[in-house]
């Protein structure tokens, strides 16, 4: 158990690999708001689903790489700091590599397994192997079938949130739990925030724990995925996600956000107390 | 987001309605965000009760009780059957050939039923970034038939897709057997004037039902490639009084829930 601030520290080099993981559930948006503090810089960002966290990440230059399957505000739109990147080069080029959720969940899961890559049916015949030089074709020894593979993610780091861990630093996560356990297992290191620390976990449907062996920190962040959500804990902001959308449109808008709610505050608890009754 | 009323039903509400009779009761569908969304739901809530709703977040017989907003909206999971990881959804279920049908949205389609969620304008500097392909391309390739549904208008329906993100036909005929995939491909497009079907033998997507009041005119000025219409064109069967309440009725608890929310 230690302090977010800490762990991001110790943990997050410039130039690494990181994986922060979440699908609408459980997004690491304290981690992710530690790391635009820290200036970390010239990470390659990875991540099936990038959302806002990814979004104001790459609008404060802390990317140069993005690493993703699917790009948008879910039920909003555009990820407009995204496009802004892509389309412009601001604040910086972004390089993409670019994928499908098949292929991007096969990945981390040929990361997990300690595999060069993995196999897949898919892409054929569409232009993301054009555009993607981590898409090859592979003719399989057994049966001299055509098929894709694509090379495992190993990260550096991957950070993900969690409902509660234990005294001992197993952590459960119940509820939608999409490619946390792969991202986890793929990485090198592991930082995980919780909303809790509990004395034993209780047994719920669909629950997974990730053994304290697989985990390098453990940080507690009550309310640290908002404003995604926490099966349990809090629903899903979706004031927020309506109201990112004209923060994130303009430059200068977006500057001064995450000055006044990121940048000048000591930790998430701070931002989410100065974001109250602002976000429409 | 034009809706122009019909009579006591708007164009989306047809759509969808028309959409969700595509859905036949106990198929297993891969249900994509948005519009495919609502109209399996509809279909949930009428004429088909036992089908089976995959999202791609995993979760397996969902059955929400309003409508998701995100793929991994809480609500997906809270009645599920089975929740499971994301690579297992995509591989035990999809690729393992256990969906009978994928529902999907677009931002644009061709002539031969491939769709483009990537870039408009070239890939390196394109005009418009779009979200990218997310679950589409393998749903596209592996599930039994495909349901495509979205708004017909002359930027969605392109004569050339600046990218092809998932395959419907590829350049038509036999061009999407020789893919190898296991999926027959896309059997219809849905739009808010429209059902359109694949010739059988050059698998180009024609116009073969009109929804009440709408007119070939119409049909051919939304779509970029010269539309082909079939000779004895139908007229789609218009919303039932049912189904119109069941869908309203989803669609203000949907908004109810989202105010909810916003209050707390």
């Amino acid at each position: 158990m230690v302090d977010l601030k800490e762990a991001v520290a110790d943990l997050v080099d410039n130039g690494d690999t990181v994986a922060l993981e979440g699908f609408t559930h459980l997004i690491p948006f304290a981690a992710a708001h530690e790391i635009i503090r820290q200036e970390k810089r010239d990470l390659a960002l990875v991540r099936m689903t990038p959302d806002l966290v990814y979004d104001q990440m790459i609008g404060m230059g802390t990317a140069s790489k993005l690493i993703f399957s699917w790009g948008g505000n879910p039920g909003v739109g555009s990820l407009h700091r995204f496009r802004d990147a892509v389309e412009n080069g601001w604040p910086a080029p972004l390089e993409i590599d670019e994928h499908s959720h098949a292929g991007m969940a096969n990945r981390y899961v040929a990361g997990a397994s300690n595999l060069p890559f993995a196999v897949l049916r898919g892409y054929v015949g569409t232009d993301l192997p054009e555009v993607t030089s981590t898409i090859k074709s592979i003719e399989c020894p057994f049966t001299g079938e055509e098929l894709m593979a694509v090379p495992a993610l190993r990260p550096e780091v991957a950070i993900i949130h969690a409902q509660q861990a234990d005294r001992r630093g197993n952590v459960a996560i119940w509820g939608i739990t999409g490619i946390q356990k792969e991202a986890a297992l793929s990485a090198r290191r592991v930082i995980v925030t919780v909303e809790e620390v509990v004395e034993e976990f209780e047994p719920r449907p669909f629950q997974i724990v990730l053994p304290s062996v697989a985990i390098d920190a453990v940080a507690v962040e009550p309310e640290g995925a908002r404003p995604s959500y926490a099966d349990g804990y809090y629903d899903r902001d979706n004031v927020f996600y309506e109201a990112w959308d004209p923060i994130g449109r303009d430059r200068e808008r977006f500057a001064a956000w995450m000055e006044r709610h990121v940048l000048g505050v000591e930790n998430f608890s701070e931002h989410l107390r100065s974001i109250e009754g602002t976000m429409g | 987001m034009t809706q122009i009323a019909r009579d006591n039903y708007t164009t989306d509400e047809m759509m969808t309605v028309a959409a969700s009779h595509e859905l036949r009761d106990g198929v297993v569908c891969f249900v994509g965000i948005g519009l495919p969304s609502e109209a399996a739901n509809l279909a949930r809530a009428t004429h088909a009760p036992n089908c089976f709703l995959i999202y791609e977040s995993g979760t397996l017989g969902a059955k929400p009780d309003v409508l998701p907003l995100s793929i991994g909206d809480g609500v997906l999971a809270e009645h599920a059957d089975s929740v499971v990881s994301v690579p297992e959804v995509f591989n035990y279920w999809l690729q393992a050939g256990r969906v009978d049908v994928g529902f999907l949205g677009a931002a644009q389609i061709d002539r031969f039923g491939n769709i483009n969620t990537t870039v408009v304008g070239s890939y390196d500097s394109p005009k418009v970034r779009l979200p990218g392909a997310g679950g589409a391309p393998e749903i596209a390739a592996s599930a039994r038939e495909v349901v495509v549904v979205l708004r017909q208008k002359p930027r969605a329906f392109v004569e050339k897709l600046a990218f092809v993100t998932s395959v419907g036909y590829g350049r038509g005929g036999e061009s999407r057997r020789r893919l190898g995939y296991q999926g027959a491909g896309p059997a219809a497009i849905i739009t808010d004037l429209g059902i359109l079907r694949p010739d059988p033998e050059t698998k180009e997507f024609t116009l073969v039902s009109l929804h009440p009041g709408a007119t070939v005119e119409e049909g051919k000025e939304a779509t970029g490639w010269d539309l082909k219409v079939a000779r004895e064109l139908e007229t789609t069967a218009p919303p039932t009084e049912k189904e119109l309440e069941i869908l309203r009725d989803l669609q203000a608890r949907t908004e109810a829930s989202r105010r909810r929310a916003e209050s707390s």
